[in-house]
């Protein structure tokens, strides 16, 4: 299956070159591969993964290690940032 | 005690400056800046005047903290009866023009009445005179503040001023100082404008000598600014990505307002991003981002200094803006970018040099021209009317509304007066999207709830400042809440509100709430002033703070019919993302609101609640 994968500021540097420039990239995985997975084949360091969106819904970090990403999602990754 | 104790009344009428002593007594109920100038005005202000009558009144003010070395302590307000609102009116901004009028010795400035030829208020410490302004009426805010600066033979005077845009009674009109700092929402720079007030220049060399305990307050600030420093948020989010960060994340939720509010979520919104901002164009190989930037005192060092592409159509003749300048900040780019539906980088700065050069503000600018491109995509405004072409999508439209605007020709003229007199005009006021005739900012209250409520009390309408909920609902600060639900967002609202007060009137800037609570802020502002500031004094000043602000609008004749929403996020679901489906729910959050607040069920606040707080 497929999801799309998206890393925003200081955490694009970890995308591969070819998603940098729009901050995504589709990701191929096995079934039943958890958020936390993607993270640590990313190497995403733990702390720096503060706000985590599936489809634009946040999970929290206890969620992370259990919840299974499904074809066709869409997982957005931030470290902690702010504005107003 | 950090007040200098000096407030400066200047009569535009009869042209006299005079000193008067500040009241003490007062300074203890409402602290400094937002609280205590509030306090001054609606003493003395009826609260039925006509904003843009000599009667109203005008007050710059700093807080106790103001020109002191704690983080962010560059701050100072500006508190009127707003021109676009209606309401009160308190415009915060940063830079370095706070802090020197502190050093020059004032706490306030009181303006009253209306000059009868265009002046400007020259205050070198103790010394203040209004001088002539013939020579600057027609000039923008850029020309202004470098004409004074060159006259004064002083490039440390620090400048405020309006443009021709509140000159020629844009109502959402700005103070610009220090060339991209703005005193931005309400029409401040409106009632500025019809006082014949062109500029305040200020000079101050005695620093700030009152603080009451230096040894103590030194130790506070710096374990203050140490906690700035290691929180990831005010010690790196901000500086490296500025508040541009959000574009992302807020379209990725579904809460970027987009086309005038139709959507929520925008197809180019990576485009108009920070992420954008930092990488290097096509056209020359340089990035739009220069650098980061900060006000006085500031450890944070948020804001952005950009190069517009020189080869842009907006600017390609136009070296006057070739240079490095303020902006993109999220506001901006939001208001002129997503609710539009523009896409271009470019444009958008354009545009936002345009509101700085000319003193507006351009999240009402934006948000109107919203507006209008809905009236002109429904057939309701014609080209020939508006001058152009202009459907959703049209950076072209953008960029020369806001020259429009800035000049006050043409169709300009109505984009000046706001949204909800441009579609009441045209029959559609369904369409503004404002509250208290204030245009939103950057957050749809259908995917973020609290917010809908946070711009339906705000008293100074829409307001994304006046509680910042985001932060809870969004970015987890200081927990997380779920944004899509109503269910707690009336005491959410109402503690952001009430502590944001308190911020709003020390003379820091909000931003520091991103580290800081009010525990941190408390032993800071306790060294500083006298008066023993507890946890539990600061907290009852903010809602002190924020039921003043209220009883002003009621007698001004706001009811809580105005603390509503525009039907279009009542009835309208959101068409995509985590929200779909769902509309606001601010007829369930505001009566809970209004319990909590100890208001009856009209919104007027109980002699209960009046008593309790002193009022």
């Amino acid at each position: 299956m497929k999801i799309n994968f998206k890393l925003f500021a200081m955490l694009q540097d970890y995308l591969p070159a070819e998603g940098r420039r729009d901050n995504a990239l589709q990701v191929e995985l096995v079934e039943g591969t958890t958020i936390q997975q993607v993270i640590e084949r990313f190497g995403l360091p733990q702390k720096s993964c503060h706000l985590v969106l599936v489809n634009g819904s946040f999970i929290p970090p206890a969620d992370r290690a259990a919840l299974v990403l499904k074809d066709g999602e869409t997982l957005s990754i931030w470290p902690p940032i702010a504005g107003g | 005690m950090a007040w200098t104790r000096n407030v400066l009344r200047v009569d535009l009428t009869n042209g006299t400056c005079k000193s008067e002593p500040l009241n003490m007594e007062w300074a203890q109920q409402y602290l400094g800046q937002r609280g205590l100038a509030t306090k001054y005005f609606v003493s003395e202000v009826d609260p039925k005047v006509d904003p843009l009558s000599p009667a109203n009144k005008m007050i710059m003010t700093t807080g106790p903290l103001t020109g002191t070395p704690v983080s962010t302590g560059g701050r100072y307000s500006v508190v009127t009866k707003g021109a676009l609102t209606g309401a009160i009116a308190c415009s915060n901004s940063g830079g370095y023009f706070g802090a020197e009028l502190k050093f020059a010795g004032w706490d306030m400035i009181i303006f009253e009445g209306k000059s009868l030829k265009p002046v400007y208020l020259s205050i070198v410490n103790d010394q203040a005179e209004l001088k002539d302004a013939a020579h600057l009426w027609g000039k923008s805010t850029w020309h202004t503040e470098e004409t004074i600066k060159k006259e004064h033979q002083d490039p440390l005077t620090r400048v405020c001023s309006i443009g021709r845009a509140g000159e020629n009674g844009v109502m959402y009109a700005c103070i610009i100082n220090d060339l991209h700092r703005a005193a931005g929402r309400s029409g401040v720079g409106t009632v500025m404008g019809s006082k014949n007030l062109k500029a305040v220049a200020v000079r101050g060399t005695n620093g700030v000598s009152t603080i009451r305990d230096p040894k103590a307050f030194m130790a506070a600030t710096v374990a203050a600014k140490k906690v700035l420093a290691d929180n990831a948020v005010t010690g790196q989010g901000l500086p490296t990505y500025g508040t541009q960060v959000l574009m992302n994340v807020i379209n990725e939720m579904g809460a970027l307002p987009t086309r005038n509010h139709r959507d929520v979520q925008f197809e180019e919104a990576r485009k108009i991003s920070a992420e954008a901002m930092a990488e290097k164009r096509p056209s020359d190989g340089k990035s739009h981002l220069v650098t980061n930037n900060a006000c006085f005192g500031c450890t944070i060092a948020c804001g952005r200094i950009s190069k517009i592409d020189e080869t842009h159509f907006s600017v390609v003749n136009k070296p006057e803006y070739w240079g490095a300048s303020g902006g993109l900040e999220y506001e901006a780019a939001w208001a002129l970018g997503a609710a539009n539906g523009v896409g271009d980088l470019e444009a958008l700065q354009y545009a936002n040099l345009l509101c700085n050069e000319e003193g507006f503000d351009p999240i009402s600018f934006g948000a109107t021209v919203g507006a209008a491109m809905e009236l002109y995509e429904l057939g309701i405004l014609t080209k020939e009317q508006i001058g152009m072409e202009a459907p959703f999508g049209s950076a072209k439209a953008v960029c020369e509304m806001a020259e429009m605007t800035a000049r006050g020709e043409g169709f300009g003229k109505e984009l000046g007066q706001g949204s909800a007199r441009l579609c009441e005009k045209y029959g559609r006021p369904d369409l503004s999207m404002t509250v208290k005739k204030q245009e939103f900012p950057a957050y749809d209250s259908r995917a973020i709830q609290g917010m809908g409520l946070t711009y339906a009390t705000s008293n100074r309408g829409a307001c994304h400042l006046r509680s910042y909920t985001v932060a809870s609902e969004v970015l987890g600060i200081p927990f997380k809440t779920d944004p899509l639900v109503t269910e707690g967002k009336a005491g959410l609202v109402k503690a952001f509100q009430d502590a944001t007060s308190v911020f709003d009137s020390a003379g820091v800037c909000v931003f520091t709430t991103f580290a800081w609570s009010l525990a941190d802020l408390q032993p800071q502002l306790d060294a500083a002033c006298e008066g023993n500031w507890t946890m539990e004094k600061l907290a009852e000043v903010g809602e002190r703070i924020y039921n003043m602000e209220r009883l002003f609008n009621n007698a001004a004749g706001f009811t809580a019919k105005d603390d509503d929403l525009p039907p279009r996020l009542k009835t309208e679901a959101a068409k995509t993302g985590p929200a779909k489906g769902l509309v606001s729910g601010i007829d369930k959050m505001r009566p809970e609101y209004y319990q909590l607040r100890g208001w009856d069920e009209q919104g007027v606040p109980s002699k209960e609640t009046l008593g309790r707080l002193g009022l």
